[in-house]
């Protein structure tokens, strides 16, 4: 049994269809990365698994629960992290976390609390206001919160937003473990560093999802070709070669010039041309990133949120 | 596992609000201490039988006659002849500007037309833009200015037989002998101040969450929607517990309200009340989307509440319609229990009918809340 299976999830807000058949799966114990621009419709996709909204079209499971109608039993069994924190800041990191144990009738509840107080390493600060934490205080906060019932699914709404490395590091690291005890987990995000640290990758993109495996199948799915051009005057080069036919995307990197494209013949054509017209650049074959595959993904297509 | 209720899930939502209730010291100290200071205020400010008035006095002679209705008109109490005024413009401008209320004008042949029992005639001019200022000053002024005038001229026994020879009319002043206007005030502040916390305070209960993007959170967790009511009601039942206590205590202490009345009973009705209030509060919340639409929509109801529930004017005094208009207010029910209990001392079958009337409100404004929450963010 999968641990989230739905499909042709349709969620309209007036005349704007923010998730457009929106079909997913994601097997149980696995970390699946959700990414996708801002305003692409992860939150909505997330909060209708979790029974936040209810689906204009299309149908699902979540932990084998009907998304439609047994929304208080997805509720109880899993572990939802909003994307804003949204633990009471005037309730000190203790009588939050008393709060949520006794919401899921945990007992005891002090030794829940305890527990996860020493995990976080906020012992010390039990009695300290959630709102006078610092930003990878409340995410610690807040991820301590959703996993303290022991969830089998936990769906993560961009977690490490405004995080510093090391702490999304950490984060990850944290993420991992549980994933490897058999917790599922869905995590929407914007970093390709993240992405790549998960099993598995969906991308949508204005509502629709455009791709969806690992990060190697993704990549080889777009089907585009990269080349990696050194030499002098890259600058000028860069600046000669966008808007030709063939080239898609001109990005420095470093003291290299990656030039990507669909169309592997035309961007070839067009890099002859240019190592003909000057001298001393050398042209080579490279490999395609993620980020690449996103950015082609994002001027692929048009936003339905203006 | 219980879907629907849980007391665990409930004391967690309790819990949770008496702690929030507790940091945010200001509406903590409003809630408690507003009820005093309206009860002191206006218990004492408001009053419907004023008495003292400032009257002008126009009088060119000054023979037993005219000083015999004067002295009488002052013993009245409703009369103080601070200004003697020379001439009718004089007076006219005084009346106009306000410094009087009454202007009594005794003409200069009035001793002339007593003594020659010509049909005397005196002038009362009353500021009548206030009716109430002015209704209880001049219903005493008849019998008063005759009786004054026959004692004057020395016919006590005319004045006597006078007396007999009419119809004799019985006024009991009953509940309130004295017509103190504090008796009426009081048990009816008691209602207004209950109603202005209580709904006030729940009404932005859901739409604060909502701002604070908690309540994203809260229905993400397993709480039913009728947990998640009554932790935001229930506390506010132990505030208006408290509040009542508060101004209970000081209409005895500090206005001598005769409690004639079962305090039982008068305390089960407040209860009601109270919970009806909580509730309508709380049902506002599940209607409005922020805290400031919340609070408007409460102000929209408080000022007809207040205005047609009986309160501020009498229900008895209003067309058909505003009086039927003014039942749906779970105020107008519960001013006639504390009126009739605290004063009236009357029994459970005498109130039974309104405290039927609140237990209606109780159920139909649990009843649209429960509808009316949103378990999801569509």
């Amino acid at each position: 049994m999968n641990a989230i299976d739905v499909h042709g999830l349709v969620k309209r807000f007036g005349d704007k269809t923010v998730v457009d058949h929106v079909t997913m799966s994601v097997a149980e114990g696995e970390i699946v990365g959700f990414l996708g621009p801002n305003g692409s419709g992860k939150t909505t996709t997330i909060r209708i698994m979790c029974g936040l909204l209810t689906p204009d079209e299309g149908e699902g499971t979540v932990l084998g629960f009907n998304i439609r109608t047994d929304s208080l039993m997805i509720k109880r069994e899993v572990g939802y992290m909003t994307q804003k924190f949204s633990f009471y800041e005037d309730l000190t990191i203790g009588e939050n976390l008393q709060f949520v144990a006794r919401l899921y009738r945990l007992k005891p509840v002090e030794e829940y609390v305890a527990r996860t107080l020493d995990e976080l390493g906020l012992t010390s600060r039990r009695n300290q206001l959630a709102g006078t934490l610092s930003g990878g205080w409340k995410q610690r906060l807040a991820l301590a919160a959703c996993i303290m019932h022991k969830p089998k699914l936990l769906l993560l709404d961009e977690p490490t937003a405004g995080v510093d490395p090391k702490a999304r590091r950490e984060f990850w690291d944290e993420i991992h473990r549980l994933a490897s005890g058999g917790l599922t987990v869905l995590v929407s995000t914007h970093y390709m560093d993240e992405a790549e640290r998960c099993h598995r990758i969906s991308y949508i993109s204005y509502g629709k999802m455009l791709a969806t495996g690992t990060v190697a199948e993704v990549v080889k799915n777009a089907g585009l070709t990269t080349f990696v051009l050194q030499g002098p005057q890259l600058a000028k080069v860069a600046e000669e070669l966008q808007g030709r036919p063939g080239v898609d995307q001109v990005a420095p990197f470093g003291a290299t010039l990656h030039v990507v494209g669909s169309d592997r013949k035309k961007l070839e054509a067009a890099l002859a041309d240019v190592e003909k017209e000057h001298k001393g650049v050398t042209v080579a074959p490279g490999e395609t990133s993620l980020e690449d595959v996103f950015i082609q993904f994002m001027s692929g297509s048009k936003d339905n949120m203006a | 596992m219980n879907g629907i209720f849980s007391f665990a899930r409930l004391g967690a939502l309790l819990i949770k609000e008496f702690i929030q209730m507790r940091r945010d010291r200001i509406t903590f100290a409003m809630m408690l201490g507003v009820p005093l200071i309206q009860l002191v205020l206006f218990g004492y400010a408001i009053n419907n039988d004023p008495k003292s008035l400032p009257a002008a006095l126009v009088a060119t002679s000054s023979d037993p006659y005219t000083r015999a209705i004067v002295a009488a008109l002052q013993t009245t109490g409703y009369y103080r002849f601070d200004h003697v005024a020379q001439s009718a413009a004089e007076a006219e401008f005084l009346i106009s500007r306000g410094d009087v209320a009454f202007v009594v004008t005794i003409p200069a042949d009035f001793a002339r037309r007593v003594e020659s029992g010509e049909n005397p005639q005196i002038l009362i001019e009353a500021d009548a833009t206030d009716p109430a200022v002015a209704s209880g000053a001049i219903s005493t002024l008849g019998t008063v200015a005759s009786q004054a005038l026959l004692r004057a001229q020395g016919m006590q026994e005319a004045a006597a037989e006078a007396a007999r020879g009419q119809l004799d009319v019985v006024v009991h002043r009953r509940y309130n002998p004295e017509g103190i206007s504090q008796y009426n005030i009081v048990p009816g502040l008691l209602g207004v101040i209950l109603q202005m916390t209580m709904v006030m305070m729940t009404s932005i209960a859901l739409t604060r969450e909502t701002e604070r993007g908690t309540m994203e959170n809260l229905l993400a967790m397993p709480s039913s929607p009728l947990e998640i009511m009554m932790g935001k009601v229930l506390p506010y039942l132990a505030v208006g517990a408290v509040q009542v206590v508060v101004v209970l205590a000081a209409s005895k202490l500090l206005f001598a309200i005769p409690f004639t009345g079962s305090m039982s009973l008068l305390l089960s009705a407040v209860l009601v009340f109270v919970l009806s209030l909580v509730l309508l509060g709380y049902t506002i919340s599940t209607i409005a989307r922020t805290q400031m639409q919340a609070l408007q929509l409460t102000f929209f109801f408080f000022l007809p509440s207040i205005m047609l529930s009986g309160f501020m004017f009498p229900y008895r005094g209003m067309p058909d319609w505003a009086q039927t208009f003014g039942e749906i207010f779970p105020l107008t029910h519960f001013l006639r229990i504390t009126r009739a209990v605290m004063l009236k001392g009357a029994e459970l079958p005498a109130v039974a009918t309104e405290i039927g009337w609140l237990v209606v409100f109780v159920a139909l404004f649990a009843g649209v809340a429960l509808v009316r929450f949103r378990r999801t963010l569509d």
